[in-house]
């Protein structure tokens, strides 16, 4: 019935994104009405989705009608749907954020890239084709080293190079383990892949291991792991802010990946690979979590600091999807709605600081205009993303800390996250007093030459700008307010994660999935 | 053939992450070409190597070679060609605005050098 809905997130971001390229080059007024009109229909769409995957039913879309495991599909489940929501809610923020500070009007062809940006985010979330898959990360890839030095400058440039050199680094690596998965499985469809993972031969099985290896590394570059988050600080501290706002969502499609992969066709429960991922996982993720930590203690600027503050949010949510039962990866879902939304509102205060400041650095200078106002959402935002009560980031940290209390390394887990939370509030609290309060000390002269701002537009500090910036904090408090209801929708998409048989049955029939059950009979239905 | 193929493979990832590591960006940019042509091979020969068979269904014919890493290569030749041009304007973009082709970044020691990159970014 809602087959053709699927894929409707990608097409339309296509269209409006070519269109605006082909037809509104040349007048910004109708490309802000554009973008903004086709992330509204996002929106639109992804609730379309959500709704008609509640019931916990799973659709897959042939592509050109070709059959799977032949064809291309498309597979809308919960997962799937909440993704796909999420990344067109925080795209609409974002871009109404843009839209009011005028950063569109600085470089050339914003709102077409973003849209093709979003394009690549929807595709990535939807397919059920690991090819396909590599395929869209190349789409979001490239439209982001577009966003990523939009309005240049000498450092950014030089900074982009870095990202873009590292991720094509990535994406060669990414076919590597393709070539490898394609050698052993001869398929490149997810479901079909997740039947024949318990079939393969013992001599396959060291080659297995190889490629799920590989595939997770490419995975955890893109979601910022350590030692692979090299790239990950100075891009997002240099990138525009607000763009460094939706980068939020683009670790979280390593997150989103590892998910998706490696509990449907590497669950920990088959016999090749094990629990070999998770192993590598959890060190790394608390690794990652406490050198975020220390990040945020020694950044600098605030938009460094902001910077470490999502890799160490990154370490948090791979900590918890290391745990790979049921219960984790719902907490893990929940952190990483929440750290979505509280690390694109805490850059985007981290643009209204340089605008109003002429720069982030956490050095005292005289009082900005507007302190009060950029100082209460810096206060909102830092308290969502340190973690402290009473805001989500609380709520998520929480759940992810219950839900690894049965977990092997639990006194690591838990010693980690709580003190790695201590450590960024005193980081936090550091950079908010130096740029807020210290700007009124005596100690400071008062006429310290102000800084030409280098963005002399009036519309980055307007009204507007600040209403676009509540944006994502509201989406905070929602999820604070409601999340005992959201916390319940998590975990019913973690136990249809559970349920591989239901994924292949609907991409590949009824009989395959039938066959999966009885391959793996210890698994929990 | 498997031999010459492999050691093909081999020595132009050998190659590629050689000059992946050089701290100018165009040997950077010729390594991620080596490494693209490395993993474009790599990719063909996942469908197994059989010389002087034909891909597509064809009369009085038994063996047949697997098309599908074919069309998997095409698609990853022309995004690692798109990418690369992408990637020679960037560097070419960043070498003449900063005037240095170094890919790092110089540490900005003092508290007053992360203000001055954070105004230029």
């Amino acid at each position: 019935m809602m087959s053709h809905w699927i894929v409707a997130p990608i097409i339309l971001p296509a269209l409006v994104g070519s269109f605006v390229l082909l037809t509104l080059r040349h007048d910004l007024l109708l490309q802000r009405v554009a973008g903004l009109a086709g992330t509204a229909g996002l929106v639109f769409l992804a609730l379309v989705l959500w709704a008609g995957t509640a019931g916990g039913a799973i659709e897959s879309y042939e592509l050109g009608s070709w059959p799977a495991p032949f064809g291309i599909v498309l597979v809308a489940d919960r997962l799937a749907a909440l993704m796909v929501l999420l990344t067109a809610v925080l795209g609409l923020m974002v871009l109404a954020y843009v839209t009011a500070s005028g950063w569109d009007g600085r470089g050339r062809h914003f709102h077409a890239l973003y849209q093709f940006q979003l394009m690549g985010l929807m595709g990535a979330m939807l397919t059920g084709d690991i090819f396909n898959l590599f395929v869209f990360f190349e789409i979001l890839l490239i439209a982001s080293y577009g966003l990523m030095i939009h309005a240049g400058g000498r450092m950014r440039l030089r900074a982009g190079v870095q990202y873009v050199v590292v991720n094509l680094a990535g994406s060669t690596l990414f076919l590597f383990a393709l070539g490898a998965i394609y050698g052993i499985f001869g398929t490149l469809n997810m479901a079909d892949m997740a039947v024949r993972v318990g079939q393969l031969p013992e001599g396959d099985i060291a080659l297995l291991r190889v490629s799920a290896a590989l595939l997770v590394l490419v995975f955890l570059l893109k979601g910022g792991l350590v030692p692979l988050h090299f790239w990950m600080p100075n891009t997002y501290a240099l990138a525009p802010a607000p763009v460094a706002a939706l980068f939020a969502i683009m670790t979280k499609v390593g997150a989103y990946s590892v998910i998706r992969v490696y509990t449907l066709v590497f669950p920990p429960e088959a016999a090749g690979t094990g629990t070999m991922v998770a192993d590598i996982l959890m060190p790394f993720a608390l690794v990652t979590l406490a050198l975020g930590a220390l990040g945020v203690l020694a950044g600098g600027t605030l938009g460094r600091v902001t910077a470490f503050s999502a890799l160490a949010s990154m370490g948090t949510l791979f900590a918890a999807v290391a745990g790979f039962d049921p219960e984790a990866i719902a907490a893990a879902l929940y952190y990483l709605i929440h750290s979505t939304l509280a690390g694109a509102a805490l850059f985007l205060v981290v643009d209204q600081v340089r605008a109003r400041r002429g720069t982030s650095a956490l050095v005292p200078r005289a009082p900005m205009a507007g302190t009060g106002l950029v100082a209460s959402a810096y206060f909102a935002a830092a308290i969502a993303v340190a973690g402290m009560p009473p805001l989500s980031g609380f709520m998520g940290k929480l759940m992810v800390l219950d839900a690894l209390r049965d977990h092997g390394a639990w006194v690591w887990v838990w010693s980690v996250v709580l003190v790695g939370s201590l450590v960024i509030v005193v980081g936090f609290a550091r950079a908010g007093s130096v740029l807020f309060w210290k700007a009124h000390d005596g100690a400071t002269p008062a006429a310290a030459p102000a800084e030409p701002v280098d963005r002399p537009d009036p519309a980055a500090t307007s009204g507007w700008a600040m209403a676009a910036l509540a944006l994502p904090l509201v989406g905070v408090l929602a999820l604070t307010a409601f999340a005992g209801p959201v916390h319940g929708q998590m975990r019913a998409i973690a136990a249809q994660l559970g349920d591989r048989a239901a994924y292949v049955a609907a991409v590949l029939g009824p009989e395959a999935g039938a066959g999966l059950a009885t391959l793996t009979p210890d698994e929990d239905q | 053939m498997e031999l010459l193929v492999s050691l093909g493979i081999g020595l132009m990832t050998a190659v590629g992450v050689y000059l992946m590591l050089r701290r100018r960006t165009f040997p950077v940019v010729l390594g991620l070409a080596m490494l693209s042509y490395a993993v474009n091979t790599f990719i063909f020969a996942s469908g197994r190597l059989i010389s002087g068979a034909p891909p597509v269904l064809m009369k009085d014919v038994t063996t047949y070679t697997d098309p599908l890493p074919q069309a998997l290569v095409l698609t990853a030749i022309v995004i690692s060609f798109g990418m690369t041009a992408v990637v020679v304007l960037l560097s070419l973009g960043a070498f003449l605005s900063a005037e240095t082709d170094a890919i790092d970044i110089e540490k900005p020691d003092a508290r007053e050098g992360a203000a001055a990159a954070d105004r230029a970014g």
